[in-house]
């Protein structure tokens, strides 16, 4: 029996995988190769679409352009502080709800709520508690008497980005702190027994044992989230629309922008392009970063 | 492996218990009463943004633009979800959303079945790089897909069509569902394969009589998880859906706030957003247990 499985390929394997294949291909494969020459074409809707070869030419309108490089840099600015933030409080929340107490289920639902919120959605919601004039942030800080006046919180560029990182952070925490708390639960009760015996206080037992058996199981959350933040539109389109100023433009935004306000095509996909150019090479530099210490760990 | 833990006696008695937890080793007492404060803060933080929204959506417009703010409706009125409800265009909204959603799933669930069905018994040096393949394909970000979509959606005249929503969603889903499936389906005894085969049965029929009762719980998760990714999706909807009768319920909502943020009826948006985000709260509070192993199997495995 075991020798007709030997093969890799069968014609009945082959035709169980045929139909997510097919599928797969004509949603993603062949758009990802279809966007790589539209981004070294002019298209243009007058001549109906046409492609005109343009070779480098866009390439190089992208590094001259000045918004390219706003975007890009609100897109890294908007990515390293939201990742930083999920990954702080994604482990604590996990470290809170590492114990059995009563109600823990209903508990974690409670924490998983964000995450599965539609995200278009909920930034409107934030866009409402960030209100100028009647926003629920302004009220409570200053009841805290951490505010002297209101703040026109999506009005101002540093502000803006400040408050979409809180509500992307918001959103994103839930995954992180999953993938936490499934990495604490694989540790064993004896490793960190041993290192309280040996007189290691909980932040030292905390740092020099949890968090090092943590790693490998965070370095995958890093991973996703960081894609993920990169290519952030939802959020950005509804909750600020790039503004003011162009100040919380992402790249994905500006691409947007280009295909669907200035009818630029070819221009719009280099954009895309570049920005998943650059992911790919985050995700690289990540797993090669990653790889030595996971083993070690 | 939480199993014996979540076992034994609720009272959390013993050092034990919170040996992974940064509060352990104080004293009992005070480091209870910081773990109560830090979950209760957490669960404040994960439910406050959402359930401001409903707090928002019951109250009488004087007190919504109230200042200072007034945090709790009273009286509740309910005359902001009566108005968006008899507005034509809500209910549309949350109908076409469920039908997209709906078939996106079966369909992305299907397929990934069979390929799933495929993977799990080819041997380890066929199945791993396709598997990282299906991983890479989900990584690239969904603005790199949208405009070669767009082009198809328009030549095939399917601007405004269902389908020109279920299909790339049920494919966009597609590598976690296969993810999912192809685990549990690994799991599943040889014999029992064998066995069918040789009486006869087709490669569908024991997909269909022997994986995917056996693995249902995978199959559950699978399709929760589908079925929250498509109901949320946003920039598809907005580019293919460009009339009222066929947006979805992200885009529709979305689009309200395009018009000009100062002149919105925020009550009624904001039970706009109650209406829309409540079937995912009862997905969440129903099939958590699901979702999280989903979502960890996924990532730890990754």
């Amino acid at each position: 029996m075991r020798a007709v499985r030997a093969g890799v390929w069968t014609r009945e394997r082959a035709l169980l995988l045929l139909p997510a294949a097919l599928l797969l291909a004509v949603v993603v494969v062949v758009p990802v190769l279809r966007v790589l020459m539209l981004s070294v074409n002019r298209v243009e809707l007058e001549d109906g679409f046409r492609l005109h070869l343009a070779g480098i030419e866009p390439y190089l309108r992208l590094w001259l352009d000045g918004r390219w490089w706003t975007a890009l840099r609100n897109t890294a600015v908007f990515t390293v502080s939201s990742v930083a933030l999920e990954m702080t409080l994604g482990v604590a929340f996990a470290l809170v709800l590492h114990r059995a107490f009563r109600g823990r289920g209903l508990a974690r639902a409670l924490v998983m709520l964000p995450w599965a919120l539609p995200t278009a959605v909920m930034a409107l919601a934030w866009a409402w508690i960030f209100n100028d004039s009647f926003g629920v942030a302004n009220d409570l800080l200053r009841r805290l008497g951490l505010l002297p006046h209101p703040i026109a919180w999506l009005g101002q560029p540093v502000t803006a980005m400040l408050a979409m990182v809180v509500a992307d952070v918001w959103k994103t925490t839930p995954f992180v702190a999953l993938i936490a708390l499934a990495g604490l639960q694989a540790i064993p009760e004896q490793v960190l027994e041993a290192a309280r015996l040996d007189g290691l206080s909980a932040w030292q037992r905390f740092r020099r044992v949890t968090l090092p058996l943590l790693r490998p199981a965070l370095l995958v959350a890093v991973a996703f989230r960081a894609v993920q933040a990169y290519g952030a539109f939802d959020l950005v389109y509804v909750m600020t629309g790039g503004g003011p100023g162009g100040s919380t433009e992402t790249v994905s935004l500006y691409a947007f922008q280009n295909y669907f306000r200035y009818l630029d095509f070819g221009y719009g996909s280099a954009v895309a392009t570049t920005g998943v150019l650059i992911v790919t090479a985050l995700v690289l530099a990540l797993v090669r970063l990653a790889r030595p210490r996971a083993e070690a760990a | 492996m939480t199993a014996p833990r979540g076992g034994a006696p609720r009272r959390t008695g013993g050092p034990r218990d919170r040996a992974g937890t940064a509060t352990a080793g104080r004293g009992v007492p005070a480091a209870r009463v910081l773990w109560g404060l830090a979950l209760a803060l957490v669960l404040a933080w994960s439910v406050g943004p959402a359930a401001w929204q409903a707090l928002t959506a019951l109250k009488p417009d004087a007190q919504i633009t109230h200042v200072p703010t007034v945090y709790l409706p009273h009286p509740v009125t309910w005359k902001h979800v009566e108005t968006l409800w008899s507005r034509k265009p809500f209910g549309t909204y949350l109908a076409n959303s469920a039908w997209v959603a709906t078939w996106a799933t079966l369909l992305c669930v299907s397929f990934a079945a069979l390929a799933a069905a495929g993977l799990a018994r080819m041997p380890g040096r066929g199945r791993e790089p396709l598997l990282l393949g299906l991983l890479f394909l989900s990584l690239f970000p969904p603005i790199l897909l949208l405009f070669p979509l767009y082009e198809g959606v328009r030549w095939l005249g399917w601007i405004n069509h269902p389908l020109a929503l279920i299909l790339p969603y049920a494919a966009l889903n597609l590598p976690l569902a296969v993810w999912v499936l192809e685990s549990a389906f690994r799991q599943l005894p040889l014999e029992l394969d064998e066995a069918a085969r040789l009486d006869g049965l087709s490669a569908l029929a024991r997909i269909r009589r022997i994986h995917l009762p056996l693995a249902m719980p995978a199959v559950a998760t699978a399709a929760i998880l589908v079925f929250i990714f498509c109901w949320n999706e946003f920039m598809l909807a907005l580019t293919f859906m460009t009339t009222d009768a066929r947006k979805t319920v992200t885009a529709g909502i979305a689009s309200v706030s395009g018009a000009s943020l100062y002149e919105i009826p925020w009550g009624q948006l904001s039970a706009a957003i109650v209406l829309a985000t409540l079937p995912l709260v009862l997905l969440v509070l129903v099939f958590e247990r699901r979702i999280v192993s989903g979502l960890t199997r996924g990532a730890i495995k990754g």
